[in-house]
């Protein structure tokens, strides 16, 4: 195994985990505020890569109006799951609420590929310019380095948001605890409403560079599944804990599957490598690198 | 006999299973019932009966786990193909009869829920059924990749059971074989409910603090109950790929794990009964939608189109149509039923 592929290996990881971080990011915003764990995370993502490409694509909109659309699609979409949805479930068992973002996935997943088909879709015209860039003496395609640029810049400003705006500091205090939040004035049921938008918006855009791309297709879905070992390794409070998570389990499934192919002759460890890692972090550590562990006092 | 209100004057009758004699009658009747049934019906009928069985035996395993202990488990498609495995392994490739396939099944696929139970110790709801969620796709991954033993993705042919010479190869012999086992599992699940360990699962789902301070090992009973629904799940699983008589990787895929959740959780979680309704329901659902959609085929060829496309999107609307609207269950639903009736037209 040479240097060189080695480093092409890491680097393509941290291409894709990016992405994971941008789901991982939406997934968090929604744990962190209101408790609520998004199985429907990979849908929202490919809702809003499929919506993009139709007012792209099949509607022949250019594409920094059609960004701008998909994000007001992807709040009114999150406004509707969070008070049809979400809000009749609070304070109900915990496998109330998987099982329910469950049913919604199913039900976006079919919508999905009811209107679109199956197929693969191709962005026509690309966004981002398809030159190569060397770094470190490796061809990069300059669409991935864009991906990842746009990631941590999302990923920035999140960061920033949570620590400074107002808003932000409301949503952790409601995170924290609803009851006192709400004494305090705050609405905590805008606070659900703006986190589902928050993470609805960081999804779809994420859907959209994926789609870039990879193109789209119905199994898009599969990136919000690697949401978990990300969110788990980082924490799942924490949105730097995200961002790192997912950038690590991009690397280190991409590291896996190079070594499994070179030593062992064992093809696709990348689907599975993020769910051994997961479980090997859950036995370790299993509030992650960053999140708050919970102290159960009698 | 019926009394206006509960009338009982010891333990031993609170916790019996069936508690009045009206009861013991219903459920004799209702046992002819089963065993009438297949004469009355057809070829593709019978087939949907004997799935209906042995998702009755998946789905009371995960009610055990999920439902009584609280445990969430969203690796129940995998460990029913664990079971089908070793019990295809075990008849096609090393010969042994489905006797031993069977049993061997339940055990393997027990020890291997144990295992992914470990983390049990240390984790709760959420991060539990994260957990869970890994294994599925670990078990998954095997299921293709360890061509040796699973096939790949060939699958692996697998005969129907014999006894004493005689194959159960129609569909209504299985059925009957498949009868006897399904109601033993189920009335050991409901008495093992009545027992110091049944109860221990539910004190370790209610309050796991309280449990453990009144002395109740959570490790030992978290894991004991990973264990006894992951042997339902393996029974279950051999079941299903016996009559199936093929087993491939596609057919326990994490879909099968939701859809066995669903079970529980439209039947009722925490009830036996519950479990049952839940099985027969969505085993039902997927026929009944087909059927509609021919019927509008003729006059309304493009809804029909739009239904196929939809069917999945139709089962997790009802998913969370049942979570919002009838959060207990089924099971819950038919006692209200049954209240009120009980004491028509003075229900108080």
């Amino acid at each position: 195994m040479t240097m060189q592929y080695l480093l092409q290996l890491v680097i393509s990881g941290l291409v894709i985990g990016s992405i994971y971080s941008a789901v991982a990011l939406g997934f968090t915003i929604i744990y962190k505020s209101t408790r609520v764990v998004n199985f429907a995370q990979g849908e929202l993502l490919m809702v809003g890569a499929y919506v993009c490409f139709a007012f792209v694509v099949q509607m022949g909109v250019p594409f920094w109006a059609a960004l701008l659309l998909t994000v007001l699609f992807g709040m009114v979409l999150a406004l509707f799951v969070e008070r049809l949805i979400l809000r009749p479930m609070i304070g109900e068992p915990i496998i109330s609420i998987i099982m329910v973002t469950i049913g919604l996935a199913l039900v976006f997943r079919s919508i999905v590929s009811a209107v679109w088909g199956t197929e693969i879709l191709v962005y026509e015209p690309k966004l981002f310019p398809q030159e190569m860039l060397t770094i470190a003496g490796l061809p990069v395609s300059l669409e991935f380095v864009w991906c990842f640029v746009l990631s941590l810049f999302l990923l920035a400003v999140f960061s920033v948001f949570f620590k400074y705006s107002k808003a932000g500091v409301a949503m952790r205090a409601t995170a924290f605890s609803q009851q006192v939040a709400q004494s305090m004035g705050i609405s905590v049921k805008q606070i659900f409403a703006l986190s589902w938008i928050i993470s609805a918006v960081v999804s779809g855009i994420g859907g959209v560079l994926i789609g870039n791309i990879n193109g789209i297709n119905s199994s898009l879905y599969h990136f919000g599944l690697k949401v978990f070992p990300a969110t788990i390794l980082g924490g799942l409070d924490s949105i730097l804990g995200a961002a790192l998570g997912g950038l690590i389990v991009g690397v280190l499934e991409n590291l896996s599957d190079g070594f499994c192919k070179a030593y062992f002759d064992l093809s696709g460890v990348k689907e599975v490598a993020p769910y051994v890692f997961l479980v090997i972090i859950l036995m370790i550590k299993p509030y992650g690198l960053f999140g708050t562990k919970e102290i159960e006092r009698v | 006999m019926h009394y206006c209100g509960d009338y009982r004057t010891s333990y031993v009758k609170d916790v019996e299973i069936f508690q009045t004699p009206f009861v013991r009658v219903c459920m004799a009747l209702f046992l002819v019932f089963l065993l009438v049934l297949p004469f009355l019906l057809k070829g593709e009928y019978q087939w949907i009966l004997l799935q209906i069985l042995i998702a009755s035996i998946g789905a009371v395993g995960i009610n055990i786990l999920t439902g009584f202990t609280g445990q969430i488990s969203l690796g129940q498609g995998a460990f029913l193909g664990v079971g089908a495995y070793t019990s295809a392994y075990i008849t096609a490739k090393m010969g042994l009869s489905f006797w031993v396939g069977v049993p061997a099944a339940g055990i393997v696929t027990a020890l291997c829920g144990m295992v992914f139970g470990i983390p049990s110790l240390r984790l709760k709801g959420l991060y539990l059924a994260i957990a869970t969620l890994a294994s599925q796709f670990i078990l998954e991954w095997i299921f293709v990749r360890w061509e040796p033993v699973t096939g790949g993705s060939y699958g692996i042919t697998i005969p129907r059971p014999t006894l004493a010479g005689f194959t159960f190869a129609s569909d209504r012999s299985y059925y009957f074989l498949v009868l006897v086992i399904a109601v033993a599992m189920i009335l050991f699940a409901s008495n093992l409910m009545r027992t110091k360990t049944g109860r221990a699962f539910m004190a370790v789902r209610d309050h796991y603090i309280s449990a453990e301070i009144m002395g109740i090992s959570l490790y030992k009973y978290r894991l004991l109950s990973f264990g006894i629904s992951s042997f339902y799940a393996g029974v279950a699983g051999a079941l299903y790929g016996h009559s199936l008589k093929f087993v491939t990787s596609e057919q326990f895929n994490i879909e099968v794990s939701v859809v066995y959740l669903a079970m529980i959780i439209i039947g009722g979680l925490g009830s036996v009964l519950g479990s049952i309704y839940g099985a027969i329901f969505m085993i039902l659902l997927p026929k009944v939608l087909s059927a509609l959609t021919e019927v509008v085929q003729a006059d309304l060829p493009s809804i029909a189109r739009l239904a196929i496309a939809f069917e999945h999107g139709i089962f997790g609307l009802i998913i969370v149509l049942f979570l919002i609207f009838e959060p207990d269950g089924l099971a819950h639903r038919w006692k209200m039923v049954k209240a009120y009736w009980k004491l028509y037209p003075f229900s108080y």
